[in-house]
């Protein structure tokens, strides 16, 4: 990026700024963005945007005493206001002993070349182009694919920036390209919509127009003539893409800031068999190209490769900073968020769960957010298919599926090989023991 | 009002040696070609600050600046979009210049004159309400919060208490000859709770806001008030027996269970939905869609609430909508761009998150109108069912029609009494018939207390809800009690 030098010469000023006005430590976050999107629906051009973003976020320290600011204008006098905005808020926030930046050796100094950076030289013109084709696939798909919400080429690039006042400054290039398609599919009871996307850093690996846009005509023709279900107990298959979710809950649950708080239901869960023993979840920050990937996290911390599951046990916790020294425990590199976290399969087909749950329900999709951090609870609104002796039966809608997270997870039978790589955490299907669902 | 308008140039022309006629030739430069049917330049400038508590102290606050100009192209259905950071007459051009990629052959379009700068209504005044109250003053008000919380029960073992607000002052000008500004202010305090009884926590929250200042949580105590509530909700979770599942009565509290009208119907009537044909709606103006004790509106025009706009982000001022009268669908939430393609009117409901992100057809405030029945009187009419008195959020699939919310407080009713408190569920429905259920309508009509945020294709406004008690004959409940 040829304003790199630019975003660095702002950054020292913050650095410098910071102190001249009197602070005892500070951080800055820059994010710089550009990108396109382009939309068809019915094969006709739809929107085009053009994104350019740039943000400067700004932590001051006053002894134990924390203030931030944030602003998109980097002009020297804009830069010095910002600064004073963070110093005049930290002059009323209280102390507090485990405010600060992350202890210096725990920096990344030495951070690794991710590869996350793909540039992809794509025109408007050639971008609305992939998405009329996969839109035009779709269409074609199945005579029932009635209307669309049409089809998006984005790609956008990014430079990152961190650097604190123990000297540290990071900076990545990193890159994420999509096309996705959302169709609605019609018949004499009604219309379904349903949708698939690909992302991926490096614009070659893109999965291909046609198998994008049919995987969504034939999620949303698969859905069509849904009915509810009768009230009851039955085991329910997560595909991939709801499954994250599920994963997800657990994460928040043994993160630092849900752990001090004590606003988890999996407090002092440190230890504690979670899972069934065969359960194994790790993190890999350190994949290449991979879009969970980051050299480090949002504090400067190096992220590195560790397990977070092991034999249903949990390891280790997710913590920053901050949620670290209130637990009296060290940051696991986590500030942000988790990196490439992945629950392990148990070596199941998706084609041996459905035989192997028999009768029960397919979850394709959730809607809601009924789950309690809390107390675990679990209720959400779902669609997806009943299933009777390993034979998808008819599809299901304006059903709920409820149960405690605690006993879902106790209740894991086994973890698909259709491995979901585009999000930050990856998993296979899920095969639950037992939830209730809630229908007629 | 003068003000307004006063702000307005002084925060986006003025600065930049800025003049009407520069906005003005900038339109020019994307119609004048041809080939374009609107064109409009969105100016922002918002600020904002948050505060949060927790431990008993105030240990996080955050100050922030953003500003920007978004221009936009319309050409029949087809959208060019670019937006800077930079306000300046060079990157107005650069953007001009980017957006003109959609536009067909065509015949050459001028601007239409504008006749002066249009503010729309008086809802709120053009405040500033970061300076609203001295630093000490927000401080002194959290902690004051967070003391209320922690005195009312020695149950309550954690307190967190966040305070935001902001003033957003925009400047639209468009090529049909709209040059309207708005500055809006708004304020919103948060609490929320854990309890403890032997082992077991449960969580409680409360809050509010509004288009005002901060001494909106001093008058009437309304800060100590969402403390009290807070913490009466999670006294009452450690109660909560497991709620039960399936199909049955339920009646929903008034105010901000309205957020049923929101997903059930609201969505469903946006106007870029029905245009497109992709909501359960679509095609279905005259028909009946809700039992006829049953009229809802979308209100932009409230005095002060959260989702009440002087004009909407097009420069069009904000209306009453009646979207279903007496039980009969009536109409769409218009913006410009979907109302035109529709031949409709815009109805004042064209709204983006920033000027970074593209208007889309929003609600403002969305609730029933009050019916004959006392609340106490539709409790009494149920045997069986449940009473679910607050919510958190929901969500809809527009397309099959299916909504669900999740109660967050909710009872038994048993024999036409409430009898125990439950734990919270999602509730589950179909929008299109959900309202052909209702058997009865409360008098007790209410709005939400301002804390409401819809989210839409990544984008996420303030919005308000509200309604009556009301009586549902038949809705999913999903909870793990069979």
């Amino acid at each position: 990026m040829q304003d790199k030098q630019a975003y660095l010469d702002a950054i020292q000023l913050v650095l410098d700024e910071a102190k001249a006005q009197g602070a005892s430590a500070c951080e800055c976050a820059m994010g710089v963005e550009a990108g396109l999107s382009a939309s068809v629906r019915l094969g006709e051009v739809e929107t085009l945007e053009y994104h350019q973003d740039k943000g400067l976020g700004i932590t001051v320290y006053l002894g134990q005493s924390k203030g931030s600011a944030s602003t998109s204008d980097l002009s020297a006098d804009s830069i010095k206001q910002t600064v004073s905005a963070a110093c005049g808020i930290a002059k009323y926030t209280a102390a507090d002993e485990c405010a600060g930046l992350p202890e210096k050796d725990r920096l990344a100094w030495d951070y690794p070349d991710l590869d996350l950076y793909h540039a992809w030289d794509v025109q408007a013109e050639q971008a609305l182009e992939l998405a009329k084709e996969c839109e035009d696939h779709a269409r074609a798909f199945d005579k029932r694919i009635s209307n669309s919400e049409g089809a998006t080429t984005s790609s956008h690039r990014g430079n990152h920036f961190y650097a604190n006042s123990h000297g540290f400054i990071g900076h990545y290039p990193s890159s994420r390209h999509s096309v996705v398609c959302s169709v609605i599919a019609q018949d004499e009871q009604g219309m379904q919509r349903d949708y698939w996307y690909t992302a991926s850093r490096n614009p070659k690996e893109l999965e291909s127009m046609r198998q994008i846009g049919e995987t969504a005509a034939k999620r949303a023709v698969a859905r069509l003539n849904a009915r509810q279900l009768p009230t009851g107990q039955w085991p329910v298959l997560f595909t991939p893409d709801t499954a994250i979710g599920l994963v997800g809950h657990f994460i928040r649950g043994i993160r630092g800031g849900s752990l001090y708080r004590k606003t988890s239901f999996l407090l002092d869960s440190l230890g504690e068999q979670i899972f069934p023993d065969w359960i194994h979840m790790d993190e890999q920050p350190h994949i290449k190209a991979a879009l969970g990937s980051a050299p480090f996290d949002s504090e400067g911390v190096a992220t590195q490769s560790r397990d977070l599951v092991k034999a249903g046990v949990v390891q280790a916790y997710v913590l920053d900073t901050y949620s670290a020294r209130r637990l009296n425990m060290e940051t696991t590199g986590n500030a942000g968020g988790v990196h490439n976290l992945t629950l392990e399969s148990s070596g199941h087909s998706y084609e041996d769960l459905l035989s192997q749950m028999g009768t029960g329900l397919i979850v394709t999709d959730l809607m809601g957010q009924g789950v309690n951090n809390v107390t675990g609870t679990y209720s959400r609104g779902a669609a997806g298919f009943w299933l009777e002796n390993g034979e998808i039966q008819f599809p299901v809608h304006e059903i709920t599926i409820a149960s405690n997270l605690k006993e879902m997870f106790k209740g894991i039978i086994a973890v698909g090989n259709d491995m979901d790589h585009r999000r930050n955490i990856r998993t296979g299907s899920i095969l639950v023991d037992k939830m209730t669902i809630a229908g007629e | 009002m003068s003000d307004t308008i006063e702000i307005a140039k002084a925060t986006f022309l003025n600065p930049f040696g800025l003049q009407e006629s520069d906005l003005n030739q900038t339109l020019a430069k994307i119609m004048s070609p041809g080939g374009v049917d609107d064109a409009d330049l969105y100016f922002q400038h918002t600020h904002y600050e948050s505060w949060s508590l927790e431990d008993g102290r105030v240990k996080d606050g955050s100050f922030g600046i953003e500003s920007g100009v978004g221009v936009r192209a319309v050409n029949g259905e087809k959208t060019g979009f670019a937006y800077s950071d930079d306000i300046s007459l060079a990157a107005l051009e650069k953007s001009a210049q980017t957006v003109r990629a959609i536009a067909r052959q065509g015949q050459s379009q001028s601007v239409q004159a504008w006749t002066g700068m249009q503010t729309g209504h008086q809802l709120y005044q053009a405040l500033d309400p970061l300076g609203s109250l001295s630093q000490e003053q927000k401080i002194a008000l959290l902690e004051s919060v967070d003391v209320e919380a922690r005195k009312q029960d020695p149950r309550i073992k954690q307190v967190m208490v966040s305070m935001a607000s902001s003033r957003d002052v925009i400047l639209v000008a468009a090529a049909d000859g709209t040059l309207a500004a708005d500055v809006r202010p708004l304020v919103r305090l948060s609490v929320s709770v854990v309890a403890e009884q032997n082992g077991r926590r449960e969580q409680g929250s409360s809050g509010g806001g509004g288009r005002t200042e901060y001494d909106f949580f001093l008058n009437q105590d309304r800060g100590l008030e969402y403390a009290r509530e807070a913490v009466r909700q999670a006294l009452l979770n450690l109660e909560a027996v497991d709620a039960p599942a399936g199909n049955m009565k339920v009646v929903l509290g008034s105010g901000w269970p309205g957020v049923l009208l929101h997903e059930a119907i609201g969505h469903g009537l946006e106007g870029d939905f029905n245009r497109k044909g992709s909501s359960a709606f679509s095609g279905r103006i005259g028909e009946k869609v809700a039992s006829p004790i049953c009229t809802v509106v979308d209100d932009g025009t409230l005095s002060g609430r959260r989702g009440s706009l002087n004009i909407d982000d097009e420069g069009t001022p904000t209306q009453v909508t009646t979207l279903i009268e007496n039980g009969i669908l009536k109409n769409y939430m218009q913006d410009k761009l979907n109302a035109r393609l529709m031949g409709m009117k815009p109805t004042g409901n064209g709204r983006r998150e920033s000027y970074a992100h593209l208007p889309l057809p929003r609600m403002t405030n969305t609730y029933m109108l009050a019916g004959e029945h006392d609340p106490e009187e539709i409790i009494a009419s149920v045997d069986k069912g449940i009473y679910a008195a607050n919510f958190g959020g929901g969500q809809v699939d527009i397309t099959s029609g299916k909504f669900v919310f999740s109660a967050s407080e909710a009872y038994l009713i048993e024999n036409g009494k409430i009898t125990q408190p439950v734990r919270g569920a999602t509730l589950i429905g179909n929008g299109p018939d959900v309202l052909t259920r209702v058997s009865m309508v409360g008098s007790d009509m209410n709005l939400d207390k301002g804390v409401g945020t819809c989210g839409k294709d990544g984008q996420s406004v303030p919005v308000g809800v509200g309604q009556p008690t009301l009586k549902v004959d038949g809705l999913t409940v999903g909870g793990t009690s069979a």
